[in-house]
């Protein structure tokens, strides 16, 4: 049964009809680390959207937590649903730093984590710590993966807990060099699992 | 007919009642480029663009901004009278970091050719798109407060792009319009040639 109110339709089969007007931001899906060696959003697996519904995707990361020190934290796309992360990316890091005893501060390019046309995972947020305490925030902004036209851009900028006690604020951006759609990314420490942490993704429409 | 649950009006003449919590981010406006004109522009009260002092903040998300021709810009200019003139004064910071797809050029770098010191021209926000089939641009841009009446008005803008010399590119730009009139519209244009594709949405942040 639908609800049709002043001749608009505002509830059909079960869901709010797509014309009534909501939030811009849907919450898609949320993975929770546990000692776990990956973390992948598939499209079409375990409820996850990452495909022409949304033009845009955000994925947000909160308190990531390293079970091993001095690891950098890594994402890779698919374009095979997830049977290989190693889409070819050209991009660009740079970074601020500055530690808890005042004495070093920077902002500078980071020529050893870019990458030119490179297939590996791209490094995001840097040396992160151990520390019971030491965890990392951030964002990566995915635009419009399902295009068949044109590469795939995305822009992130992240803040971490350096394992050598530094505030640091890492800025990645690039683009999957591929026509082909993305339908799955992948989260992963260089070395040793996640131990804790949230991920979060969201649609934008 | 309305739909009042617990004594609440949840639909009532065709919407969500106001009263219903929804998202913050509300989208107001997509205006997609067809390669026929060299501006897209949003104006507050036109084609039902609300841009004015509804929402504290706006955001514009750029997708796949594409020109057939090499080496274009993509920039932006405000007006303060509904678009008649798009001439505010602005002073802009503008830095970008770059690398090849031959692992050269990797730098970061403040560009003192493009930023503005109370210029009244346009503002670059992607510069020297490559005009290669699959190149584009991509990004976002946050307006705050554009109908305040007493403070300047602040922007902050971050894209990503493919350069036309087969870099990435991607640039940081922060800034003011230096008015305390009302920002009531603004203009995204290319500097040669015509915006061939891509998307600009506006949102409202409540």
């Amino acid at each position: 049964m639908g609800l049709i109110s002043n001749g608009t339709t505002l509830l059909d089969a079960g869901a709010l009809d797509s014309g009534v007007a909501t939030g811009a931001m849907t919450l898609i899906k949320t993975l929770t680390a546990s000692s776990s060696g990956t973390l992948s959003f598939v499209d079409g697996s375990a409820s996850v959207v990452l495909d022409g519904t949304y033009k845009e995707y955000i994925f947000k990361f909160f308190d990531i937590h390293p079970a091993t020190d001095d690891v950098e934290f890594q994402f890779n796309g698919s374009s095979d649903s997830g049977s290989n992360y190693n889409v070819a990316k050209t991009t660009t890091a740079f970074n601020a730093y500055h530690n808890e005893a005042d004495s070093s501060t920077n902002v500078g390019y980071r020529p050893f984590e870019d990458l030119a046309q490179g297939t590996g995972f791209q490094g995001f947020q840097d040396n992160y710590g151990a520390d019971n305490d030491q965890s990392g925030v951030g964002t990566l902004h995915l635009f419009n993966p399902s295009n068949t036209t044109f590469v795939k851009h995305f822009i992130s900028r992240s803040s971490n807990y350096h394992n050598a006690d530094y505030a640091i604020d890492c800025y990645v951006a690039g683009y999957f060099n591929t026509t082909s759609a993305i339908d799955a990314i992948q989260f992963k420490f260089a070395s040793g699992n996640i131990d804790a942490g949230t991920i979060k993704l969201y649609g934008i429409k | 007919m309305g739909l009042i649950s617990n004594g609440t009006t949840i639909f009532d003449a065709g919407a969500l009642d106001s009263g219903v919590a929804k998202g913050a981010m509300t989208f107001i406006k997509k205006l997609t480029a067809d390669g026929s004109g060299t501006t897209l522009s949003f104006v507050h009260g036109s084609s039902n663009v609300v841009l004015d002092s509804t929402y504290k903040e706006y955001v514009f998300i750029f997708k796949d901004i594409h020109h057939s021709q090499a080496d274009r810009n993509l920039n932006f200019n405000l007006s303060t009278d509904s678009g008649s003139n798009y001439n505010v004064a602005k002073t802009t910071t503008f830095f970008y970091a770059t690398h090849g797809e031959d692992d050269g050029g990797g730098a970061i770098e403040y560009r003192t050719g493009t930023d503005l010191a109370q210029g009244t021209g346009v503002q670059p926000m992607m510069q020297g798109i490559k005009g290669d089939n699959d190149s584009s641009g991509a990004g976002y841009m946050h307006l705050f407060n554009p109908g305040s009446t007493t403070f300047v008005k602040h922007f902050l803008c971050n894209n990503v792009l493919m350069q036309d010399n087969t870099l990435v590119q991607n640039t940081y730009i922060g800034g003011y319009g230096n008015t305390t009139s009302a920002i009531d519209a603004i203009q995204f244009s290319v500097n040669s040639g015509n915006i061939d594709a891509g998307t600009i949405c506006l949102y409202g942040i409540s």
